[in-house]
């Protein structure tokens, strides 16, 4: 049997693809969510779920609809307050791997999740920074998870929430690598290893990069040798029907 | 001082118009029903503060409580926008919000020095980002042993923090368990506690992880089952998605919100 996919489903699967057995991976809500969870039962039953509420190796049942469900709690082996994930686990460098979305994103991975316009008198308030900041400067490694849009992918952030490599990609001051991965709905950007420009490495299936340049709010570097990511296998779009439908597995 | 006190009295005794105030519960354990009690009693000008504003605070900012918020992520967990928060910021309805921003870890840290009666806290984070132009609350220190420059918060002291816990004990003492979030913290930063608490209890059972506060550092115990509701109480409740889910309805629209404060007698004053 072969399932169909969208976009989406591509994207998760992509991100869920990248969290290796054994990561410690501090989990938000959303497609991190999801991509964690489907890597949790596929690929990488040892990857260690961190939720910013507190739970540690959380082992949820199902997927939770929010970082707060009473499921993470009820099967970590740890419960921490707020600020011990913060100072001990996140501050200290005890995550491997932390993903974050963002509603702008430029060249150089730096994350805009506070305001569309102007700060003080903005034509879109945010939700704002959350986790992300911490975990931009701190985890060993950042996936960002967002949609590839004119909207999304600009030229200039109207505000720095999280930085990703600085205005000009030389400026990042921080203990971990920042953002190694941009998954999109068109496919995965990396920052080049000279400028830390984001430069588009793979395309998913059927995706061409006219496609990706034309969802690119800046002129797209592309790598001389672009790869095509695997389609989703059979077994990764079931669990990932089944972790949607909140199945408890 | 005779506890429990009635959720009212509570409210009515310890936050005034004009405080700064701190209701906590990190997704769970969200004080809703003193939330609505400090509407009802028509408090107005408060300075909010909460990690995440959540549902709780997006009433209260639709309200017209309050004349500023400190928060650090201001979503509608698992669903979407702050429809009323995102009103008072843009289009100032009811009336200006002024916001200041912080990252989780900011402002769980400025709690923590508020708690320890410090004027600010240390943290290795901020760095390059827009967020340090807030620079009443957000600096630089340099280390006096390594040199390292890091961030600094200052310390949050509210006038009033609330907290809704499982139990209290006869005398007055709290306990809480599962997910505790930045209540230890906000309780000792403030100058007033309150606690709502699901039930008494002769007697805290053995829970591990639990957090337990005893009552002289509280001013004021109100049994309220169910006061957390929509958030939950482990052991008590579970949360109430589709009302987070319907919250997006009711609040995307002027009319449907005030319509459902209303229904709650929670209408909102005139404005001043």
């Amino acid at each position: 049997m072969t399932e169909s996919w969208n976009s989406a489903d591509m994207m998760n699967v992509a991100a869920a693809r990248e969290l290796h057995d054994g990561d410690v991976c501090l989990v938000g809500v959303g497609p991190p969510n999801l991509a964690a969870n489907l890597a949790r039962h596929t690929h990488a039953p040892g990857c260690r779920l961190v939720y910013e509420s507190g739970a540690i190796d959380a082992k949820p049942r199902r997927l939770p609809l929010s970082i707060g469900d009473d499921d993470l709690a009820a099967t970590a082996t740890s419960v921490v307050s707020v600020p011990e994930m913060f100072n001990y686990w996140v501050g200290a460098g005890r995550i491997d791997v932390g993903f974050l979305g963002a509603a702008q994103i430029d060249r150089f991975a730096n994350i805009n999740t506070t305001v569309i316009g102007d700060h003080d008198n903005p034509k879109t308030r945010l939700p704002g920074a959350g986790g992300a900041p911490e975990i931009a400067a701190n985890a060993g490694r950042v996936i960002v998870i967002v949609k590839q849009s004119l909207r999304t992918f600009v030229e200039q952030v109207d505000f720095v929430t999280s930085v990703g490599y600085g205005p000009t990609g030389r400026e990042r001051q921080a203990p971990g690598a920042g953002p190694t991965l941009v998954i999109t709905d068109h496919g995965v950007l990396e920052p080049d290893p000279a400028t830390n420009e984001l430069t588009m490495t793979r395309l998913h299936p059927g995706v061409t990069v006219e496609q990706a340049r034309a969802a690119t709010g800046w002129d797209l570097k592309v790598a001389d040798s672009i790869q095509t990511v695997p389609v989703p296998t059979d077994t990764e779009l079931d669990m990932l029907r089944r972790l949607r439908a909140r199945e408890v597995i | 001082m005779p506890r429990p006190v009635h959720l009212d009295e509570a409210i009515a005794t310890h936050v005034h118009d004009g405080d700064t105030v701190a209701l906590e519960g990190f997704t769970h354990l969200i004080p809703f029903a003193a939330a609505h009690e400090i509407a009802r009693q028509g408090r107005r000008h408060l300075k909010l503060v909460r990690m995440t504003p959540d549902v709780v605070y997006d009433q209260l900012i639709g309200l017209g409580v309050a004349d500023e918020l400190v928060f650090s992520y201001g979503g509608n967990p698992g669903v979407g926008s702050l429809h009323r928060l995102r009103d008072a910021v843009e289009k100032h309805w009811p009336h200006k919000l002024v916001v200041h921003e912080h990252s989780h870890a900011g402002l769980a840290n400025a709690y923590v020095a508020g708690a320890g009666r410090l004027p600010f806290a240390v943290l290795r984070g901020y760095r390059g980002t827009d967020l340090e132009q807030q620079s009443d609350i957000i600096s630089r220190v340099t280390c006096p042993f390594t040199g390292e420059e890091l961030a600094a918060v200052k310390a949050v002291n509210p006038d009033v923090t609330v907290i809704h816990a499982q139990l209290a004990d006869p005398e007055g003492n709290v306990m809480l368990w599962g997910l505790t979030g930045v209540q230890r913290e906000a309780v000792l930063a403030a100058d007033r506690a309150i606690v709502t608490v699901e039930e008494i209890v002769d007697e805290f059972p053995e829970r591990t992880g639990a957090v337990i506060l005893p009552e002289w550092a509280l001013k004021a115990v109100s049994v309220v089952p169910g006061g957390a509701w929509p958030s939950y109480a482990l052991g008590y409740s579970t949360r109430d998605n589709d009302f987070y889910q319907q919250w997006d309805v009711v609040s995307r629209d002027r009319g449907a919100f005030l319509a459902w404060a209303k229904e709650n007698g929670l209408e909102a004053a005139a404005d001043d």
